[in-house]
């Protein structure tokens, strides 16, 4: 196992410090790439997005990183295990939900965690009940441990899929769209479940389509769009690699198109849907950083007769980012 | 090196999932069902033999019939002759076909694999566990015609095919090893369930093709034009347990079926462990 570590060491000083890293990981279904050639890097700690809109070859990542499925071709590593030759090395550390939790309907939400208990060689059987009930506390579901997994509803299954993900202290937790089928109530619970682990220093890799459910509690993030990895970094990176924008609402929208080309500025009136009230229009224009000062832009236009109402200047949002990259919107109003 | 202590702790817990799997196939409703069922047999046939007015003769209805109002033992045999051929093949169909398929099905596959069970691990307790049934099954048969047998006919002497009569202690053996012989001729067929469970995700469909696997051997065992390939059919020592039944005991067909019955656990072993151990899990 060191010779092995030290090997991958050499070959990428920062593996160590990685909980996932692939490279040129493909995955083929017949002629369909489901995951084309991406280089993920998952720092150790990190609570890490995975988005992209659905089809995009999330589930598809994961199961090859877990061992499910095959790789086509390239390379990946679980926390400095080769997948899949000494992935029995790193799964009992691993926790996981993929693509929606799955139940023996017939046994009881305890019963259903003892049953993935008792599948992990390494667990104690003489302190599983007390992993059991620690599992399901932490999700909420003490109370209904004995009731048959088939009466509960969508939302305490996906808790109950987390427990099980959680059953023993995991260097690493993979969530695929552990918020699908959860009220908003049910999300914030996940969320806060997600950062109180992290809180312990388990790694939290995250899936999902939906940008606004994992934003607020990602370090870091990596953007999927058709089988490719389009983007991946600290959330700030990704926030910083768009250029600022400056907005301005007004009714004189070719003067301030002309006004903003005196300046060197590329501008342009945003569609009519975007049209903030009868008779205005909104102008929009890429702002360089060495680019003329916010309150010199706002002075150039008023000497040039334009009637202001609205001027803003802002780095893009992580939601523009992603429309940008993947050329559709995540489903927010979801 | 923690990965030795692990090592060594994950052998001692190595068997935490057959007794698992044994609580799960034994909690079902299902499960439950199908022994109740295979229950039914000795007890319809000792009470419908009983309220008949005329006790069979010899050589009519199933093997032994005319030995059960003697000796009440040889319901077990009799109901254990009855059930050989089809219905007890279906459960251990149903059981067998389950194994990999029903968790694909229900989406525990990939849970179990990630926990991790690992593949190997898991094919061989889901195995065990079939066998596990298999005894069930036949044990269940067995110990209802026991009890009806004694309750309806008493435990007195009967005689065996070799003409010699035996008394309540040898019946009971006879019956024991009749027992042997029909599990034993189960085995194979429960590898084959397993390996075609291997091949899909859903399990209805792994159980039917088991079960009608099952009938199409049958029906190759009674064509006389492939007579060179009865030896080799799963079933075609199913019915061979008359040698148990003479004084002496002879051995033959129940060591022949033995090995080939090892000989299908072996070859569709091998075949379910080569498709499971590299197939994509995507349920
Ligand atoms: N079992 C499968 N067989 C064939 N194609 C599949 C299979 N599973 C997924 N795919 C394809 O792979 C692509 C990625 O799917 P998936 O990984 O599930 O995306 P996501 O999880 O991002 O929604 C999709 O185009 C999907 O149709
Ligand atoms: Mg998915």
């Amino acid at each position: 196992m060191s010779e092995t570590a030290t090997a991958a060491d050499e070959a990428d000083p920062h593996a160590a410090d990685l909980a996932i890293a692939t490279t040129g990981l493909t995955k083929r279904f017949g002629h369909q790439i489901a995951v084309n050639a991406i280089d993920l890097a998952v720092p150790r700690g990190s609570v890490f997005g995975f988005l992209g809109p659905n089809g995009s070859g999330k589930t598809t990542t994961i199961r090859v990183l877990l061992g499910l499925a095959a790789a086509t071709s390239g390379n990946a590593r679980l926390l400095g295990n080769d997948v899949p030759t000494e992935l029995a090395e790193a799964l009992p550390r691993v926790g996981a939900l993929i693509e929606g939790p799955a139940f023996y309907p017939f046994l009881s939400g305890a019963d259903n965690l003892r049953r993935l208990d008792s599948a992990d060689a390494r667990a104690d059987p003489a302190t599983r009940d007390a992993r059991v009930a620690r599992a399901l506390d932490r999700v909420g579901l003490t109370h209904a441990a004995r009731k048959r997994a088939r009466a509960y509803s969508l939302g305490m299954k996906q808790r109950l899929g987390i427990a099980a993900a959680l059953l023993t202290p995991r260097d690493l937790l993979v969530l695929d769209e552990p918020t699908n089928g959860l009220d908003p109530q049910g999300t914030r619970e996940v969320r806060s479940l997600i950062r109180a682990v992290a809180a312990e220093g388990t790694t939290v890799f995250v899936s999902s389509h939906l940008l606004a459910e994992v934003e607020q509690i990602c370090t870091h993030a990596a953007v999927m769009h058709v089988g490719s990895l389009v983007a991946q970094g600290s959330l700030d990176d990704l926030r910083g690699t768009g250029a600022r924008v400056v907005r301005v609402e007004t009714p004189d929208g070719d003067r301030t198109v002309a006004e903003f080309a005196r300046l060197g500025l590329d501008a342009a009136q945003a569609g009519p849907a975007l049209r903030p009230r009868a008779g205005e229009v909104v102008v929009e224009a890429p702002l360089p950083d060495d680019g003329p000062a916010a309150e010199d832009l706002v002075a150039a236009l008023v000497a040039a007769g334009v009637r202001v109402r609205g001027f803003d200047v802002a780095r893009p949002s992580l939601e523009d980012r992603f429309v940008a990259l993947t050329g559709e919107g995540f489903d927010v109003a979801r | 090196m923690p990965a030795d202590s692990d090592t060594a702790r994950a052998r001692t817990h190595g068997g935490a999932l057959l007794a698992s799997e044994l609580r799960v196939l034994f909690r079902r409703w299902r499960t439950w069902a199908m022994l109740a069922a295979l229950a039914s047999i000795p007890v319809l046939m000792a009470v419908v033999v009983r309220l008949s007015s005329e006790p069979p003769g010899p050589g009519e209805g199933p093997p032994f019939l005319d030995q059960v109002t003697n000796n009440g033992m040889f319901v077990a045999i009799t109901a254990l002759v009855l059930t050989t051929p089809l219905f007890l093949p279906l459960t251990v169909a149903v059981v067998s076909g389950d194994t990999i398929a029903g968790e694909a099905s229900l989406g525990t596959l990939r849970y179990l694999l990630v926990a991790p069970a690992g593949r190997v691990r898991l094919l061989l307790v889901k195995y065990l566990s079939t066998v596990a049934f298999c005894l069930a099954a036949s044990g269940t048969v067995l110990l209802t015609g026991w009890v009806i047998g004694a309750v309806l006919f008493g435990t007195g002497e009967a005689t065996l095919l070799s003409g010699d009569t035996i008394g309540v202690g040898d019946a009971v053996v006879r019956s024991l090893l009749v027992g042997a012989h029909v599990t034993i001729c189960m085995l194979g067929l429960a590898a084959v369930g397993l390996f075609i469970s291997t091949l899909t995700d859903a399990g209805v469909g792994a159980m039917a093709a088991v079960a009608v696997l099952t009938i199409v051997a049958q029906v190759l065992g009674q064509l006389d034009q492939l007579a060179w390939l009865h030896p080799w059919l799963f079933t075609h020592h199913w019915l061979a347990f008359a040698d148990l039944l003479r004084e002496p005991v002879v051995w033959t067909s129940f060591t022949e079926n033995a090995l080939l019955q090892a000989g299908y656990v072996a070859f569709f072993g091998a075949l379910a462990h080569g498709r499971f151990g590299t197939k994509d899990v995507l349920s």
